[in-house]
């Protein structure tokens, strides 16, 4: 576990990082990828791996700390992303990318809602309508675009990471 | 039988014989000959030179394939360099012309003191249009501060960390600012939206507002100094029943290419807070 943290905690640092300045960069419409969201996803997905929480966690506060939504935001959508990952990881295993595209989409859509209500509530009036057609449902699509290759590449890192027991 | 010669006698024939060749030939009557058996020499020499060249060929070109390939990776690492050089160049000459452009505007109006920041990153969450920059409190940045370019406003500091701040644009839906038309001088509302949309409100039914109008920082509210450039009106809205026309704007700043800003130092925002009256009991 402490060696799939040390190496989740930089890979999901260089994630947020990436996300800032170029990821957050490319849009569509008004919406835009999470790639932070992305490698929680494809990393609470791998069955093997022990630290998703913890990354989970540490990523929702840094995030919540750049950004200028209230840190709980981030906290909870992303550990309710990875509570969803969890489950269906042991639930859907024999098809990882369909259980990916199912926490991309509801991940995504909680999170967003999640802002939405907040900004909504607390801060200023926001048109759902306008809100759901140019934010949500692009960013999304960009999410389910990005999902494969990050699942991939994730994939590939933990089994890496964890390589599978040989079996005689 | 056998007719012998003396030896002198020989020699004397032979030189006579020799001298007669050379007189012969000297005199052209050899020509045929000597330009048959030269075109003769000469193919078999060309045969045997190109055959030759060949041979060498054959043998040393591998070699040269190899000196030619190391000698073509050696440019093409070298093109390479360059090439990263000249997009370095390139990149330097952009930043530069942008921050000449800071610097003029900074020289055009030396009533503020600025201290200019590069662009480093985006909020994560596409609700929000805040971008972040890479100076913070140790450079004396402050919460508040408005942050602008050679083009006009660009929105104000929303927080800051040692080597880093979070500015608030314009544009987020959250952002309010007092503006005033410079043609009419009417007193208006610039909003932004979640589309990024600039828009003004709250200007009087009373107001002349033509497509074109400039939008400038009023300085009302004391959140921002006046006379800050922010875009044109594009489009205008009056409905006899609204108690407000409405316009639609323009922004003078490309806030999808933001690359350094200025953000002004030496300007304090009031908070008015505490003025505004609150219901009583």
């Amino acid at each position: 576990m402490r060696r799939g943290i040390l190496v989740a905690i930089p890979v999901l640092g260089l994630a947020i990082m990436l996300q800032s300045s170029i990821i957050g960069r490319i849009t569509l419409l008004n919406g835009s990828a999470d790639l932070v969201l992305l490698v929680l996803a494809a990393w609470g997905l791998q069955e093997r791996v022990k630290s998703a929480w913890i990354c989970g966690f540490a990523a929702g506060l840094v995030v919540g700390f750049v950004s200028g939504v209230p840190w709980y935001i981030y906290l909870v959508g992303y550990l309710v992303l990875v509570g969803m990952s969890r489950i269906l990881a042991h639930r859907v295993w024999q098809a990882p990318l369909l259980a990916m595209f199912t926490v991309t989409l509801i991940g995504t859509l909680v999170l967003l809602m999640l802002t939405y209500f907040e900004r909504s509530l607390f801060e200023v009036s926001l048109a759902f309508n306008l809100s759901f057609v140019q934010i949500i449902l692009p960013s999304i699509l960009l999410n389910m675009l990005l999902a494969i290759p990050v699942h991939a590449l994730i994939r590939d890192l933990a089994n890496r990471l964890y390589p599978a027991e040989m079996v005689r | 039988m056998k007719i012998s010669f003396p030896r002198s006698l020989q020699t004397v024939i032979i030189a006579l014989v020799a001298i007669g060749l050379v007189a012969l030939a000297l005199g052209g009557y050899f020509n045929p000959a000597t330009s048959w058996f030269s075109r003769l020499a000469v193919e078999a020499q060309t045969w045997i030179s190109t055959r030759y060249l060949a041979v060498a060929d054959f043998l040393t070109v591998p070699r040269d394939v190899a000196s030619l390939r190391q000698r073509n990776n050696e440019l093409e690492a070298e093109v390479a360099q360059l090439q990263t050089q000249v997009i370095d160049l390139q990149q330097k000459v952009t930043e530069t012309n942008i921050l000449s452009a800071l610097v003029d505007f900074a020289r055009a109006n030396p009533a503020y003191s600025y201290k200019a920041a590069a662009v480093i990153g985006r909020d994560p969450s596409p609700f929000l249009r805040y971008v972040i920059i890479n100076i913070g409190s140790n450079q004396g940045v402050l919460p508040g501060m408005p942050v602008v370019t050679d083009k006009g406003l660009v929105g104000r500091v929303d927080a800051v960390i040692a080597e880093a701040a979070r500015v608030q644009l314009v544009t987020d839906a959250a952002s309010a600012v007092d503006v005033r038309l410079q043609s009419s001088d009417t007193e208006a509302m610039l909003f932004g939206s979640v589309t990024g949309d600039l828009s003004l409100d709250m200007i009087s039914q009373n107001a002349k507002v033509t497509v074109g109008d400039v939008v400038l920082t009023s300085g009302l509210g004391g959140s921002y100094p006046p006379n800050l450039l922010v875009g044109q009106v594009v489009s205008v809205r009056k409905l006899a029943y609204e108690l407000f026309q409405q316009a639609a704007i323009q922004p003078n700043v490309d806030f999808t290419r933001l690359g350094f800003v200025l953000v002004i130092t030496n300007f304090a925002p009031v908070d008015i807070t505490p003025l505004i009256a609150t219901p009583g009991p």
